[in-house]
């Protein structure tokens, strides 16, 4: 294998590692019956927030602490509006995505006295791996990425033995499935959904972080640009099987990184900015089609069959 | 009395304007700076004589764009791609209208049409992602719209640009195809008077025709819509349709009036497509407060610019009282269950 073939694999990695921390957000919400779409606006403010905080501080840990905390407390919005009185989730969202995008572009102006982009000089980025340099193929790919990355996927696999090991992710499932089942057993349903939401707000915190301090080490306006959407689509992609959810987004990250590649050999940009939509939308259609043709098959028998 | 008061329907979407200008002036504060000289500059920005014409031009844009929104809404649909079928109607009327070789007379409206056409086909391939693939129209919508602002991005870059310009923009349309000026506006047209017609219909489809009937029925409750034999696909598919007809319509009337060309984002950054979602939420989905609501964003949206210049607030602003304006009607419910909470106590 040649080193450009593994700092693809790495380009992959850094494409998809915002998308898997806001995926994760998203999953636990729908696991919790919650359909949060404000993915998208929470990891715009969590990238805006964790450059401020990074500026402010010297310090990118920092910055993503604070990104994080206040991602949380912004979600609180949609946690207590959809689960606790009960709103629509879907105008919440609608609602705080275009906030977060007034504000950072306002906040942008008022606190940096600049538009369109932010990128000071010393601004500290996320720290890399570099004492994995050396070691094959894992230096290749991990050595240049940010610490964020390997805890994306650690954070999944938690969360997966979470859901599946523990009487708490038994629980929230069960808050998604069947709420009044759920209630009748004594469990808080709305306590469940709030907490969820407000923990996807923290996981979109650290989406964000990754995205302006770990991928690059600047905010611009709107740099979120539909990650949170396509996380959202994996979501939907994946249904219910979790495990999954890695698979949807490293192949987002793939087709971002084949269509930065692309351009690099003189494809049209506005290609490499259309790909991962058509693609996500093409592998939804696709993934629909075999897991409906699945399910007639399993479940129709023959003689049915109009 | 007071209670009646409180109770009347309009009580809640200006409430939920009063309390967002509040909290926009709570930031404006925050921000160090005036608030009441940055309203004051929205106002007369928007409203002075001067700028009526321009202000009018962009009412009718977030009207027609709320409308895009609207038509979905009334059947509970939400159509967030209202960018690429902007877009994709103002591209196609562009080559239409230069690339055909029309005649003068029959240029604008052939390049009017085939815009509403190619934008309603797109919006229209959301209905059955929805029915047959299970997608909800919310998600199939936002990732279709990119791909249609790359390729009309790519179309104006490439093999549309003109030749010799910096900027990423078409040559100027000839003169046949420019749309007709009302009198000696600058920015009025008669496409405005389009638009209208157009809020004029959805009314009345909305209100007095079967298909509007179901549409709501569809929209207040699905289940029982398809019970009463109401086919939820087919109206998705048409009201999609209109929608992104819509969203051509006023794609083209943009791109066919002053400066007359098509420049690649000019459609979407003044944020047309998502004044008229928070219009159409404003106005719950309803036909004839759509136009009403449109005035409020206009300002905002007209207003920034001036806010920006002589209160140096800057125009972010107006997306996040759009922004705030759309959590507090969502954030409604609450209010209305109370409020049926002390009915039930007195």
């Amino acid at each position: 294998m040649s080193i450009f073939e593994w700092s693809f694999v790495a380009a992959v990695l850094t494409s998809a590692t915002p998308i898997l921390f806001a995926a994760l957000a998203g999953a636990l919400c729908a696991q919790a019956g919650v359909f949060n779409i404000a993915l998208e606006g929470q990891m715009l403010w969590g990238a805006f927030a964790a450059v401020a905080g990074s500026y402010y501080t010297g310090n990118a840990w920092a910055g993503v602490l604070v990104a994080v905390l206040s991602t949380a407390i912004y979600s609180v919005i949609l946690a207590v509006g959809a689960a606790r009185w009960k709103a629509d989730p879907i105008i919440i969202a609608i609602g705080t995505n275009l906030l977060s995008l007034g504000l950072t572009g306002f906040l942008l102006r008022v606190l940096f006295d600049t538009s369109g982009s932010f990128a000071p000089q010393g601004l500290d980025g996320i720290g890399t791996m570099p004492f994995l340099k050396g070691i094959p193929v894992i230096g290749d790919v991990f050595a240049g990425q940010s610490v964020l990355v390997p805890l994306a996927f650690v954070l999944i696999v938690a969360a997966g033995l979470w859901l599946r090991l523990t009487p708490g992710g038994l629980r929230l499932r069960g808050v998604g499935e069947h709420p009044d089942a759920a209630a009748t057993l004594g469990i808080g349903v709305a306590r469940y959904q709030t907490w969820v939401t407000i923990l996807g707000g923290g996981l979109c915190g650290l989406a964000g972080a990754q995205l302006s301090l770990g991928n690059v080490t600047l905010f611009t306006e709107n740099m979120t640009a539909g990650r949170g959407w396509i996380a959202v689509a994996a979501v939907i992609l994946v249904a219910n099987k979790a495990f999954w959810l890695p698979v949807a987004c490293l192949g987002f990250g793939a087709a971002e990184a084949l269509g930065f590649r692309l351009q690099g050999i003189g494809a049209p940009q506005q290609l490499t900015d259309a790909a991962p939509y058509a693609i996500t939308l093409v592998v939804l259609v696709i993934m629909r089609v075999v897991v409906t043709r699945r399910r007639t098959h399993a479940l129709t028998p023959k003689e049915t069959l109009v | 009395m007071i209670a009646r008061l409180t109770r009347h329907p309009a009580v809640v979407p200006i409430g939920a304007v009063v309390l967002a200008i509040l909290i926009g002036a709570v930031v404006i504060l925050l921000a160090g700076l005036n608030p009441i000289d940055a309203y004051a500059a929205v106002l007369q920005g928007s409203l002075d004589v001067r700028n009526l014409d321009y202000t009018f031009s962009v009412w009718g844009f977030i009207c027609g764009m709320g409308l895009v929104a609207a038509i979905p809404l009334r059947m509970g649909e939400f159509n967030l791609g209202g960018n690429g079928q902007l877009v994709l109607g103002g591209i196609t009327a562009y080559v239409v209208a230069s690339q055909l070789g029309l005649p003068g007379i029959v240029a604008v409206p052939f390049a009017l049409i085939a815009a509403m056409l190619v934008s309603g086909g797109f919006a229209a391939v959301s209905a059955p992602l929805a029915t047959r693939f299970g997608i909800p129209i919310i998600i199939s919508t936002l990732l279709l719209s990119p791909v249609a602002v790359a390729v009309a991005s790519y179309l104006v870059r490439f093999p549309l640009a003109e030749k010799g310009s910096g900027n990423a923009q078409t040559p100027v349309l000839p003169e046949d195809a420019h749309i007709w000026s009302l009198g000696d506006l600058r920015y009025t047209t008669v496409g405005l008077l389009l638009i209208i017609a157009v809020m004029v219909i959805f009314y009345v489809v909305d209100s007095r025709s079967a298909v509007g009937f179901e549409l709501r029925v569809t929209g207040a409750n699905r289940r029982f819509g398809e019970y009463a034999g109401l086919k939820p696909g087919r109206l998705a598919l048409g009201a999609m349709g209109s929608a992104g007809a819509v969203a051509g319509l006023v794609g083209a009337i943009i791109v066919l009036s002053s400066p007359y060309r098509f420049i690649d984002g000019a459609l979407i950054s003044p944020g047309y497509t998502f004044a008229g979602l928070a219009a159409a939420l404003l106005a719950g989905g309803r036909p004839a407060l759509v136009p009403v609501t449109a005035i409020l964003f206009t300002i905002l949206q007209v207003g920034g610019a001036s806010m920006e210049r002589t209160a140096e607030v800057p125009r972010q602003l107006s997306d996040v009282l759009q922004g705030v304006v759309i959590v507090i009607l969502a954030l409604r419910v609450v209010l209305d269950r109370r409020r049926a909470g002390a009915g039930k106590d007195s």
